[in-house]
């Protein structure tokens, strides 16, 4: 029962981790992508359509990143080539992301795959109840990979130093001869490669099926970790399990027969967003440790 | 390499021809993703753009698809002007249905006559109470909008989903989510035009809906307190300097643009369903987000951007219907529009210049000598 509960909290979180992560790295790099949801709807319908014409839930995953990769291309080429707003910009790319991958998934509907397989590392998974943290998927434990890489590449290699440079003070960064628009344009592009992934962990993991608009709104819980995470990648693993948490109480009030509503269940990781939200919030962008250009238009000068 | 350099002034022709030009790109471009997924992209286009407009009643219907659109469309504009990103009318337009529906299911008969107007203010505050949460954790711990008006949406959908299945739906329904129906007193009716009579399935809420936007117009453009809401949003600092309060327009436009949304929740369930049921919106709310953009922030041009945009969803069902094209193709679209809008706003407000040599990006030795 309760490795049950615990394996399906950390499913739920998986897909949080990856589009957070790549997220962060964005917004670290003074870009605010909103299109999230857009990206991660992208990345769920070629992980989808890549592993059903492919047979490889593998190839699907890398479909899937690809798919989420080029869409923030064009998010990418809005904001910085033309100097769009942000908000605006990631709006539309949701908008226009949620139609395409409806479009692209029409025929789809109705299919099923074989997702991605379960690797049970030997020993280790024989605990009881944590056990589960060894019977996962591939994406699942890279997840944690990628999570432990942003942390390094960010804080401890001068590549993390240029792109935190970049989110904090890109005229001083351009200054010293790096090129604002080009790092912001490669944070850009692996936040979409991760929130493809986490799209593709969708029908590869959760639910075999395409569904429309199946992120349920992950797209944009994910944006909120970030700010949950004060933009600290470890602690976005924190979060996201939190709410795969709040996000299985539905489940299990289900189970035991809880006289609340279902809908009231539902509610829960909204609401959760919005209290973490608020507590996050209090003090200056710089406390809570925002990067000080986070949306910020920038032109190079001559 | 593109460079952006930015124009001394902007000429009003250019105003003008950026919506124009957006939406004759998006045409262009939704007709070659026609093509390149499989279909005759004239063929398409002709369904998507002309035949929604062959038939008198069709016209009505694009009005009547309109309405809401132009109305929530309005509200956005007050909120996008003064740089507030109120991105979940969706559910404020739930709220504002929930308040109207809540004084059509229980006002006593003997108001009845009174039923319209009241319905008209439940709806107008149950929406701008739901746009209120953001407004005061705005100005009270400055959390980001954007993100709790859009989880509200979802709390909203959530929120009528338990009322008509639960404690509002009609014990006759035998199991369907559906209240009752509404009394007649609380129905919008069909608007019978002069010479022409009635047109398809247009309403009376047609009107409110141009009233609103005049009247936005108005406010906006003629008075102190839209003045305010423009110089909040071009220019904060003199905004401040001024002795103006950004937290009384942030207070303001959100709960204007949630009032509206509400109206817009009131008068589609009236005019339109009569009952409520879980689906009462299909995205409206998210919708106008675009007619806001295409009218340029501005009230008087929401009502032409709204026909626009609505003609594109209508489209969308005639293709459906008569090629099989998934209705979906309606989000690209609007997508695109969006993305052309945003891209013409860039070369109104600067020059673009290619520079064809290949540096990419870094200096070659030439360069750094000079």
């Amino acid at each position: 029962m309760y490795d049950e509960l615990l394996l399906t909290v950390l499913l739920t979180s998986v897909p949080l981790i990856l589009a957070a992560t790549g997220e962060l790295v964005v917004e670290r790099s003074g870009v605010l992508n909103l299109g999230v949801e857009g990206m991660m709807l992208m990345g769920a319908v070629a992980g989808f359509g890549v592993t059903s014409l492919s047979g490889s839930p593998y190839i699907g995953m890398l479909g899937g990143a690809t798919a989420g990769a080029l869409t923030a291309a064009l998010f990418g080429f809005f904001v910085l080539g033309l100097a769009t707003n942000q908000v605006a910009t990631g709006l539309a790319l949701t908008i226009f992301g949620t139609g395409l991958s409806g479009l692209i998934g029409a025929p789809l509907v109705g299919q099923a795959i074989d997702g991605l397989p379960v690797f049970i590392v030997p020993l280790l998974s024989d605990i009881p109840v944590l056990g589960v943290l060894f019977r996962l998927d591939l994406l699942a434990y890279l997840s944690i990979g990628l999570v432990a890489g942003t942390s390094f590449v960010l804080f401890r290699t001068r590549a993390g130093l240029v792109i935190r440079a970049v989110g904090d003070n890109a005229t001083s960064a351009h200054a010293l001869g790096y090129s604002v628009l080009k790092v912001r344009f490669y944070t850009v592009m692996f936040g979409g490669m991760m929130a493809g992934l986490s799209g593709a962990y969708l029908p590869l993991v959760l639910t075999p099926h395409w569904a429309e608009g199946m992120t349920a709104g992950r797209g944009w819980i994910a944006l909120a970790l970030v700010v949950f995470a004060s933009w600290q990648p470890w602690r976005v693993v924190g979060g996201a399990v939190l709410f795969g948490g709040v996000t299985i109480m539905q489940l299990a009030g289900q189970a035991r027969g809880w006289s609340v509503s279902p809908q009231f269940l539902s509610m829960l990781p909204y609401l959760a967003t919005i209290i973490v939200l608020v507590a996050m919030s209090r003090g200056g962008r710089a406390e809570r440790g925002a990067p000080a250009q986070l949306g910020r238009i920038f032109l190079p000068p001559r | 390499m593109m460079r952006l350099t930015p124009r001394p002034y902007v000429s009003p022709h250019q105003l003008l021809l950026v919506p124009v030009l957006s939406v004759l790109l998006s045409i262009i471009l939704g007709g070659l993703i026609f093509a390149a997924l499989g279909y005759n992209a004239l063929d398409a286009l002709y369904q998507f753009f002309v035949a929604p407009l062959s038939r008198p009643d069709q016209i009505g219907n694009l009005f009547v698809k309109a309405c809401p659109l132009i109305i929530i469309g309005t509200g956005l504009v007050f909120c996008y002007r003064a740089n507030i990103w109120n991105i979940g009318a969706e559910g404020q337009l739930i709220f504002g249905a929930l308040g109207a529906g809540w004084v059509a299911l229980y006002l006593p008969e003997s108001w009845h006559f009174m039923m319209l107007p009241l319905m008209i203010l439940g709806g107008m505050i149950a929406g701008a109470s739901l746009a209120a949460v953001p407004a005061f954790l705005k100005t009270r711990f400055q959390t980001n909008e954007i993100l709790v008006s859009l989880m509200l949406t979802y709390v909203a959908g959530l929120v009528i989903d338990w009322l008509v299945r639960g404690p509002w739906r009609d014990p006759m329904s035998f199991g369907f989510p559906l209240t009752p129906y509404y009394p007649d007193a609380a129905l919008i009716g069909k608007l019978s035009l002069p010479v022409v009579g009635k047109l398809g399935q247009l309403h009376w809420g047609i009107l409110i809906a141009l009233c609103v936007s005049g009247l936005g117009w108005f406010i906006l453009s003629r008075t102190l307190a839209g003045f305010k809401v423009r110089v909040a949003g071009d220019a904060p600092r003199a905004a401040r300097f001024a002795g103006f309060s950004p937290n009384i327009v942030t207070f303001s436009v959100l709960l204007v643009s949630g009032a509206l949304a509400g109206l817009a929740g009131m008068v589609e369930v009236s005019a339109n369903m009569g009952q409520l049921q879980p689906q009462i919106s299909f995205g409206y709310g998210f919708t106008a987000i675009i007619v806001a953009f295409l009218a340029r922030l501005n009230p008087a041009a929401v009502i032409l951007a709204a026909l626009i945009v609505a003609l594109s969803e209508l489209g969308g069902d005639s293709a459906q219907i008569a090629m099989g094209i998934p209705k979906v193709v309606t989000g690209v679209f609007k997508g695109i529009l969006l993305f052309m809008l945003l891209a013409g706003e860039t070369i109104t407000r600067y020059e673009l210049s290619f520079d064809l040599r290949m540096t990419g990006g870094k200096m070659s030795r030439g360069d750094a000598d000079v």
